[in-house]
């Protein structure tokens, strides 16, 4: 009798917390609001269940419990070991229940990999534990990268010889800035191990994989500042590896992006051996079977 | 086979000293309890680690030797343990070797020697994983997925050594697990006794035998994972390692696939969750239906619930990686598959919900452990929805939502479980009965302790606060009550953790002053119970093996004079010879 109580009361317990606790979903921030209906709707659907179901385990263990006063009433629990009508009611609901909740869940993930085509792209680049960024410049195209153009002037390993990447802005340690209303496609690096490229307000999130690249992509809808956050294991640094993001108004934005540092700005500032350092690097990686300098 | 099938005793390796009856053992029970106690032993260890999490979670700052690298190496060692050593261990080397030759009515499993071989490489295994705790480093801080490149990089701790160990200790369990495994399943299919037809197995026995089907078929994949990163690390291969740079600095290393790791471990990682599982939903189903006094409602579906979840969980294992750079449009099939499964799973919790239903309850404390099952388990199950519905999982994976599922899910539930199994069955097992009042404080304040440290985890996973996380640290979203939460998690974290020692001092204290027990206490039908002697002696059933006449769930049969009829019991007058 106690477990019954105990049952019911943790499913009205549950529903008050979830109806009184403080702690919900951040305000959104970006247009990824299908997937919080999506979450709504697995969410009632599941609590319809949840409570359904607990609520018949302690009307069952109540209204069934073994009474030693009955037994010379001749009571005995009730013999049927199927009901394949029954069970077969079951299983249709429980599925019209599934297709439910899949239905909206997919839809969204279908929005989630189709990157429109008017996406501007940004570079986020992982490191433990740091995050950089990079913007395409102009020509609207990043130039070829690699961890092994690394060098300490060339901390995102642009590609020197890549004429796209000249006036590639690179923002190393710095927040990232974007602007609001416009989609990007945000494609992800790692320099190191993996990490994962998090904010919560905007509700996406994807993998940096070391050795490829990957991406996911947004439309920020408010302005703001917002914590970047890395989700995915990444060593002794992990919960400090933090970083900010600030969607501006798009004039604030042009006017946050006309002050970065053009990697041409960056070869024409470095130390002429440490630009050849860079060159023979180039070099080295575009031949790599000749270590002659052409 | 002759062993285990005929009457005949002699074949049986006859213990004839203390040491070849209790360490050199080929006595499936003395297997099953040694397997048993190691797992319980070392899981006590994982149960440690994670009061250390919590005090640094709740208490951040108060306990100074505890570092950024000591808590990942608690996190990282706590769930390896607890999956792998402690569930998997326990629930197959333990209940499977105790209970299979028992419920089927066998003398033993087929090949003794090897089911010994598989307890002491398991021991091998993990005095292996505990050594790690003693390298130079310490033990590996990759987190239990030991996902590379990190887990053998810089910057992660244990990389050096405690990586190694961990690697090597899981090779050993593969092969312990693999000669434990192909015994559960010879064993089920070759040696049941007269009249034990499949379908009238006890399902404890189904989910046991499908569970090890699995492991044979997923532990390879972890198997070739480990070896190939113990490659990577120790010989210079590049089999997940990528050109990149650790620290700074360029790594020799170039053209391995970080991604492929993962699709070997989730390939191993997600039947494993169902290892542990399956096991768990036949036992419970049991421990219902005897102490329901009721039939299980619908065995056969159950039988094929069983079967289908084990086949259906070879196709969702990349639900684990919707964010984690694959391709995206598997998210697709992977949500379909993930989703699908929920489908038999449900039909599990309708039919233990109808066993109830119009039953005759005994509210004894095995069964209390399996009614706070049914609960934690629906919990869980529907929350594991969230995060198989591939968009919805993206705004929540890495969070605390998915440490406080997989622990509802498949920590809590199936501990549940087994402490009601140990309950249910230790009378049958020691000869004895346990204490009654410490039977139910335990219960209830596990159960309730349980509810309270993960249901408030859900809810700060939903505001976006991650996992494995040192310390929060400041962040605009994260307000100053989810520092409390943590608190209040921790301290009933810590109640709980102190509770165990009553069920502990129950059991041992009960080992030697417990009341003598009834052979048949529960009054189940299985055939277990009717053992002539109980304990079982070496040999199980004396100069006769049983005869099975019916199915393992005759309770309350109308007509009947007691509310149960043992499956050894003939179902007409016999007929004459």
């Amino acid at each position: 009798m106690p477990v019954a109580v105990a049952i019911a009361m943790l499913v009205i317990g549950s529903v008050a917390f979830h109806l009184f606790s403080p702690w919900w979903r951040t305000p959104i921030a970006s247009n990824w609001g299908s997937i919080d209906s999506a979450l709504d709707v697995t969410l009632w659907i599941c609590a319809a269940a949840f409570v359904g179901l607990n609520l018949f385990l302690a009307w069952a263990l109540v209204k069934y419990r073994h009474r030693p006063e009955y037994r010379g009433l001749g009571y005995k629990a009730h013999y049927e070991p199927e009901n394949p009508s029954l069970e077969k009611r079951l299983t249709l609901w429980t599925a019209i229940g599934i297709a439910g909740m899949l239905a909206p869940g997919l839809a969204a993930w279908g929005k989630y990999v189709s990157v429109p085509k008017d996406a501007t792209v940004i570079e986020a680049v992982g490191q433990q534990w740091q995050w950089s960024f990079r913007y395409p410049g102009p020509d609207g195209v990043l130039g070829a990268a690699g961890v092994k153009f690394i060098t300490p002037d060339n901390g995102l390993g642009l590609d020197p010889l890549d004429p796209y990447g000249r006036d590639d802005l690179v923002v190393e340690g710095g927040d990232l800035h974007l602007a609001v209303g416009k989609p990007v496609k945000i494609v992800l690096r790692s320099k190191d191990v993996l990490h994962d490229f998090y904010v919560p307000e905007f509700r996406a999130k994807m993998d940096m994989v070391p050795g490829i690249v990957t991406y996911f992509w947004l439309t920020p809808i408010r302005t703001g500042t917002f914590d970047i956050l890395c989700a995915e294991l990444c060593g002794t640094g992990h919960h400090a590896m933090r970083g900010k993001v600030v969607v501006d108004t798009p004039r604030a934005f042009a006017a946050w992006q006309a002050q970065q540092t053009s990697f041409n700005q960056i070869l024409a500032e470095a130390p002429p051996a440490a630009m050849s350092i860079l060159i023979l690097k180039a070099n080295a990686c575009s031949t790599p079977t000749s270590w002659s300098i052409r | 086979m002759a062993t285990t099938l005929a009457d005949d005793l002699r074949p049986l390796h006859h213990p004839h000293s203390w040491v070849t009856k209790y360490v050199w053992s080929q006595d499936h029970k003395v297997i099953a309890i040694q397997y048993s106690c190691t797992a319980i032993g070392i899981g006590l260890v994982a149960l440690v680690l994670s009061a250390l999490m919590r005090l640094q979670l709740g208490f951040p700052g108060a306990f100074p030797a505890i570092q950024p690298d000591n808590y990942l190496q608690f996190v990282s060692m706590h769930g390896m343990i607890m999956v792998v050593y402690l569930l998997t261990a326990l629930l197959l080397g333990g209940f499977g070797n105790y209970l299979i030759p028992l419920m089927i009515g066998a003398r033993d499993m087929v090949f003794p020697f090897v089911n010994m071989l598989s307890y002491w490489f398991y021991l091998l295994s993990v005095i292996v994983l505990v050594a790690g705790f003693f390298v130079p480093g310490g033990p590996t801080g990759a987190g239990w997925t030991l996902y590379p490149p990190q887990a053998i990089s810089e910057g992660t701790p244990g990389h050096q050594w405690g990586i190694v160990t961990m690697l090597v200790s899981l090779a050993i369990f593969v092969a312990a697990f693999t000669m434990g495994g192909l015994n559960y399943v010879t064993t089920v299919l070759q040696a049941r006794t007269r009249g034990m037809t499949l379908m009238r197995m006890p399902l404890s026995v189904w989910g046991i035998f499908t569970a090890s089907v699995m492991g044979l078929l997923a532990f390879p994949a972890l198997f070739v994972a480990a070896i190939m990163m113990l490659f990577d690390h120790l010989a210079g291969t590049s089999f997940f390692m990528p050109t990149m740079q650790s620290m700074g600095a360029i790594t020799p290393t170039q053209g391995g696939s970080p991604l492929l790791f993962q699709h070997l471990f989730w390939f191993f990682g997600h039947p494993e969750v169902y290892i542990v599982a399956l096991p768990a939903f036949g036992i419970v189903s049991d421990l219902i239906s005897v102490h329901a006094r009721r039939n299980i409602f619908g065995y056969r579906m159950m039988v094929w619930a069983i079967v289908i979840i084990g086949a259906l969980s070879f196709l969702v294992w990349a639900h684990h990686m919707y964010v984690s750079g694959m391709n995206p449009y598997f998210g697709f099939f992977f949500a379909t598959s993930t989703l699908i499964i929920a489908i038999p799973t449900a039909i599990k919790v309708y039919n233990w919900l109808l066993t109830l239903w119009r039953g005759d309850i005994h509210l004894r404390v095995p069964m209390l452990f399996a009614i706070a099952f049914i609960f934690t388990f629906i919990h869980g199950g529907l929350s594991g929805l969230f995060l198989g519905n591939v968009s919805v999982d993206v705004p929540l994976s890495d969070t605390f939502f998915v440490v406080a599922h997989f622990h509802m899910v498949m920590g809590v539930s199936p501990i549940l479980v087994i402490f009601g199994a140990i309950y249910h069955w230790y009378p049958k097992i020691f000869g004895r009965m346990w204490n009654d009042s410490l039977g139910k404080m335990h219960f209830w304040i596990t159960f309730i302790g349980v509810y309270a440290i993960f249901l408030p985890m859900h809810y700060l996973g939903i505001l976006g606060v991650p996992r494995r996380y040192y310390a929060l640290g400041q962040a605009d979203f994260i307000p100053p009550s989810v520092h409390l939460a943590n608190e209040w998690i921790s301290i009933a974290a810590l109640i709980v953790f102190c509770a165990q020692g009553l069920f502990f001092y129950n059991m041992i204290w009960s080992l030697f002053r417990g009341p003598k027990a009834d052979p048949n206490p529960w009054g189940a039908a299985s055939l277990e119970w009717q053992t002539p002697d109980t304990p079982p002696a070496h040999g199980n059933w004396g100069p006769h093996l049983p005869t099975v006449y019916r199915w393992a769930y005759d309770y309350s049969v109308p007509g009947a004079p007691r509310d149960f009829i043992p499956q050894t019991e003939p179902r007409e007058p016999e007929p004459r010879a």
